[in-house]
């Protein structure tokens, strides 16, 4: 990865507890314009909650999260529907609108945060629908959709707006082989296609493998270790070894 | 000790409960005042609240206007003063009978619809879902189902009075075979507009009740489907206790009004 690369997104110190549980204990992790940077670690160690933290859907105790030069912490709700323009997130389940189609669901953020015709919007949903390789699903509902396809729809959905930032949520949890190296290419394509900064939390060692650039490992409430694939596979922390050798998969 | 502790927390969770609750309703109040104004979302809680819960409140009506007068001509028949049952009936269903008994109708059917409702998409995360992708939960979902609760259960509280007085009038007339147009009249005359708006008006306070508490109870569901049923569970009781104890201060309120 070039060293050169604008820092966007910024952990500082950031503490999270629940009922008395430290989940997070102190993060720092700055994050590159342009990577694809993947959040390693066990269940419940507070992955997906660092990614809500990020987008401001939930408050840390204490500590800053800088992105995009705005002080997450400290906006209010308006302002973070604004800077939430700029980031497209998938959910774990995907998280579509059970009520409404295929087509609604996509052009949901299109509706809230850009002014286009209703043909702009119909143009723009069916050239995601097709980048993730599922054209002319426009009007079926999400209950009628496989769990690889409502990911896919749920990924089309995060890109609508062609955000700056794409957070993915385990993007392959719960998939079939097949279909989760599907998820896996089109991260790094879309990546590659619009240069978009990406952060993909997983506990999946061969989505982490396949699409990061870099790899920061959460253990215990802190970030342990940061780098490439084969810096961690050839890191001395007992942790990290421990980890990708498949102790805490036991 | 122990028991103490117990009502320490059970205290500091009511309140903060209370807080929450108030919160909400500022907040979803406040959403009518701020564009962009999304009629069509009103006009589909409208249907669902409206037409979805208007045979269940006429039927439930009509058969307390039977029951009534059935056991006021029993109770006036005492004094031979049966023949007043129209106005005895229909002055209980304005002011009380009709808008409590619609009201917890409702609430039972409608609050515990927008606890799972909500509380469904709170575990799926498609709660967090909407306001990360812009907009926001209050302006979609509470809004829109206060309004609406404000605006049909006066409505299904009219016709509730109008079938409740018309099964009164069915019971005197096969009871105490009295004239049709002397039960009208007796109604008419003892109605008055402020027995009108005092029922009708303790209804929109109730209606924004039954949408703000199942609102509050969905939006804190957490634990899955066991959740999402604790919070329809918790949503219905409170919803009726709340409407019967609010009941009592309304009626206050509106009796020094009118």
């Amino acid at each position: 990865m070039d060293t050169d690369y604008k820092v966007i997104i910024e952990f500082k110190d950031v503490y999270k507890s629940f009922n008395g549980i430290l989940v997070h204990n102190g993060i720092n992790l700055s994050i590159l314009e342009g990577e694809i940077i993947s959040l390693l670690g066990g269940s419940g160690s507070g992955k997906s909650v660092l990614l809500k933290e990020l987008i401001g859907l939930m408050k840390p105790d204490k500590g800053d999260i800088i992105l995009l030069d705005n002080n997450v912490t400290q906006m209010n709700e308006e302002a973070l529907i604004a800077l939430r323009e700029h980031i497209g997130m998938l959910f774990q389940g995907a998280a579509l609108f059970d009520s409404l189609t295929v087509f609604e669901n996509i052009a949901y953020p299109l509706r809230e945060h850009l002014k286009l015709t209703e043909k702009e919007i119909q143009e723009r949903v069916a050239e995601k629908l097709h980048l993730v390789g599922l054209s002319g699903i426009e009007k079926k509902m999400p209950d009628e959709l496989s769990g690889g396809m409502k990911k896919r729809v749920g990924l089309a959905r995060a890109i609508a707006t062609e955000p700056e930032i794409i957070l993915y949520d385990e993007p392959t949890t719960g998939l079939d082989p097949m279909t989760a190296q599907r998820i896996n290419d089109l991260i790094i394509e879309l990546q590659k296609k619009l240069g978009i900064t990406t952060i993909v939390v997983t506990h999946d060692l061969h989505c982490v493998k396949t699409v990061s650039d870099r790899i920061a490992m959460l253990h215990e409430g802190k970030i342990v270790a940061v780098g490439t694939w084969e810096e961690l596979v050839t890191s001395n922390i007992q942790v990290v070894q421990d980890f990708i050798g498949g102790k805490y998969f036991m | 000790m122990n028991v103490l502790l117990s009502i320490d927390i059970i205290a500091k969770k009511f309140i903060l409960s209370v807080g929450q609750v108030t919160l909400l309703t500022v907040k979803g109040l406040g959403g009518i005042f701020v564009p962009p104004f999304n009629l069509k979302l009103v006009s589909r809680e409208v249907d669902t609240f409206g037409a979805g819960s208007l045979l269940l409140v006429d039927i439930i009506a009509l058969f307390t206007g039977m029951v009534m007068a059935l056991q006021t001509i029993y109770g006036l028949s005492i004094y031979g003063a049966e023949m007043y049952v129209g106005s005895v009936v229909s002055l209980s269903l304005v002011r009380e009978l009709g808008p409590v008994l619609t009201s917890i109708m409702v609430g039972a059917r409608v609050g515990s619809g927008i606890a799972a409702e909500i509380g469904s998409m709170q575990v799926t995360e498609q709660i967090d879902a909407m306001r990360a992708l812009g907009a926001s939960p209050i302006k979609k979902l509470v809004t829109p189902k206060m309004l609406a609760a404000m605006i049909t259960l006066p409505l299904l509280t009219v016709t509730a009075d109008i079938i409740g007085i018309f099964g009164g009038m069915v019971i005197a007339l096969f009871e105490l075979d009295i004239d049709r147009i002397f039960y009208i009249n007796s109604v008419l005359t003892t109605i008055k507009i402020s027995d009108l708006l005092s029922g009708i008006g303790k209804t929109v306070f109730f209606g924004l009740l039954i949408a703000v508490i199942g609102c509050h109870f969905g939006l804190k569901t957490t634990g899955g489907t066991t959740g999402v049923g604790r919070s329809t569970t918790i949503t219905v009781v409170t919803i009726s206790i709340s409407i019967l104890i609010s009941d009592f201060f309304l009626t206050k309120l509106f009796l020094i009004l009118f």
